[in-house]
């Protein structure tokens, strides 16, 4: 299997500021990746150099067999927190309908393909009966998952969530852990999902991409969840505990 | 000129002056600019780009006046000024801090030009009048083939980018990692309403001219969110504010700028007041909204 990601010794740069840099690593197709690293330390940065929406400083970077670029089919992208900033301007079927067709010019009216694939979006995250309903009008959670089904509608291959879990509560941060199981397990697709307490997520993260002292690693989990990393990672002492029934989480 | 308050009141005349050649000319001229108010109000009103339509009317205040004092038509120093101030403010970026400070910054001092302009010019107080508050009895048929010209190029350029818009407008950080041009639709939606304004501005004046070209489409979206039915249904209530304001104010012989006004008013406030006693769940603390 190909890999969908492949950083080789890649930087990151804002004007003449490094964001990081050294990043040489490969995520294999089908993984479930977690984003780490503290406040400021790149991890938008880093899926904004998968998109291509900001080109590497240096070095090279394959996503899915190609260059990155804007506008690739294959590739979804839920950004931080954006749902909130739509509001009552439109509904959820509209916004998911955009994913898919918001990129064509002229008049032409959806196609029954189109229509059936946002049906099919705004199910696979059981969002159907709220579909007709403002965005505003809509949980937290179910925005999230509003948001999701955005992202799915293209049928991409590689999904990036920035901080899917932020200003959730427990509840609806287990429900959008879940949905994104059973995604991966529904689809063939590579997941990339910065989180900024890795903790909900470990349960179905395969490794971890973490930003450390200005340099981007990436690790298997069972490396990345080190009581001595983490404590370094966020500059505070961070346990790693296992319970009797085998969960993993970390503590501080 | 507004009229002395003794000439308010039933005017017994008005069929015959609802049949003169210059009120048709009003209602062929209000139909225009309802009709392009209600097509780029929609995109103004999702794209909460409200204030940047207030701010190029007040940038047209200084280009009417400097057309009347270098003798060029009013459209063509009303549509100069306008197009330049919306590149300047599409230029500022959807995204740019204290843009509300710098968009009004410049409006303010582009309504001192035109108080500049309008004494260089020693305009006439009716002139400045008519732009300030505009006047729909005023437009003449050179100005309706303009506003004709502009109205098709409105729908036609929005039939070609209204999707790609609505996306950048709603959705810019998705829309752009899709790969549509968020930014160059920007500047192309801010000269698309900068020749909104510019017709606009000559139907109900540079102060007044929120209530055609935002109020009727806040209206509509209360209503409804579909993206073409609120289009549709903000032209229309800009299209029954125009012509009832007019035959309105030829029955009662007042300025037609204040019952366009009115009405638009009176339908925004209607609506809201129906919509948000709808809208609150009974009993409930209503919908939660993340923090951010």
């Amino acid at each position: 299997m190909t890999d969908a990601i492949a950083f080789d010794d890649v930087s990151a740069a804002r004007g003449e500021t490094t964001i990081w840099s050294e990043g040489t690593f490969t995520i294999a197709a089908g993984r479930v990746i977690g984003v780490i690293g503290p406040n400021g330390s790149g991890k938008t940065t880093l899926l904004e150099v998968i998109l291509g929406l900001l080109p590497a400083a240096s070095g090279r970077v394959t996503v899915l067999g190609d260059a990155p670029h804007r506008g690739n089919d294959r590739v979804g992208y839920v950004p931080q927190n954006y749902t909130t900033e739509i509001g009552e301007a439109i509904r959820c079927r509209d916004l998911v309908t955009l994913g898919r067709t918001g990129t064509r010019w002229g008049l032409r009216h959806h196609s029954k393909d189109d229509r059936a694939a946002v049906d099919s979006a705004l199910a696979a995250v059981s969002a159907s009966e709220v579909a007709d309903r403002r965005l505003s009008q809509l949980s937290g959670g179910q925005q999230q998952r509003v948001a999701i089904a955005q992202a799915l509608v293209g049928d991409p291959e590689l999904l990036l969530f920035d901080e899917p879990l932020a200003n959730l509560d427990v509840h609806n941060q287990h429900e959008i852990v879940e949905l994104l199981r059973a995604t991966h397990a529904a689809r063939a697709v590579t997941i990339l999902v910065v989180v900024h307490d890795i903790n909900p997520l470990l349960s179905i993260l395969d490794g971890a991409i973490y930003l450390l002292d200005g340099h981007a690693h990436y690790g298997a989990i069972g490396d990345v969840v080190d009581s001595e990393l983490l404590t370094h990672l966020y500059d505070t002492p961070i346990k790693v505990v296992r319970t009797a029934q085998g969960d993993l989480f970390t503590r501080s | 000129m507004l009229p002395s308050l003794a000439d308010v009141g039933y005017q017994s005349n008005w069929i015959d002056v609802l049949q003169s050649g210059f009120m048709r000319d009003a209602f062929i001229g209000g139909t225009l600019v309802a009709i392009a108010s209600g097509l780029i109000g929609y995109f103004v009103v999702i794209r909460r780009d409200a204030f940047a339509a207030h701010a190029l009317a007040h940038i047209g205040f200084p280009g009417a006046t400097f057309a009347v004092l270098v003798g060029i038509p009013l459209t063509l120093g009303l549509a100069l000024f306008c197009v330049a101030g919306g590149l300047a403010i599409g230029a500022l970026g959807k995204r740019a801090t204290n843009r509300e400070v710098s968009t009004g910054t410049v409006l303010a001092f582009a309504t001192g030009l035109g108080v500049l302009f309008a004494s260089l010019a020693a305009a006439n107080t009716s002139t400045v009048t008519n732009v300030l508050f505009g006047n729909l009895l005023a437009i003449s048929e050179s100005q309706i083939r303009i506003f004709a010209l502009f109205t098709v190029a409105l729908a036609l350029a929005l039939a070609l980018i209204g999707r790609p818009l609505l996306f950048a407008s709603i959705d810019p950080h998705v829309a752009e990692a899709k790969g549509v041009a968020v930014r160059a639709l920007g500047v192309a939606f801010t000269v698309l309403l900068a020749l909104a304004v510019t017709m606009a501005i000559q139907a109900v004046g540079t102060l007044l001219l929120f209530a055609l070209v935002v109020t009727p489409a806040a209206t509509a979206l209360a209503l409804t969110a579909r993206p073409l039915i609120v289009i549709a249904l903000g032209t229309g209530i800009g299209l029954a504010s125009v012509w009832l304001g007019l035959v309105v104010a030829v029955v009662f012989n007042l300025p037609p700028s204040f019952c366009v006004v009115t009405l638009a008013f009176l339908a925004w406030i209607t609506t809201r007041a129906a919509t948000n006693t709808q809208r609150r769940p009974a009993g409930s603390a209503g919908p939660t909204r993340p923090q951010s």
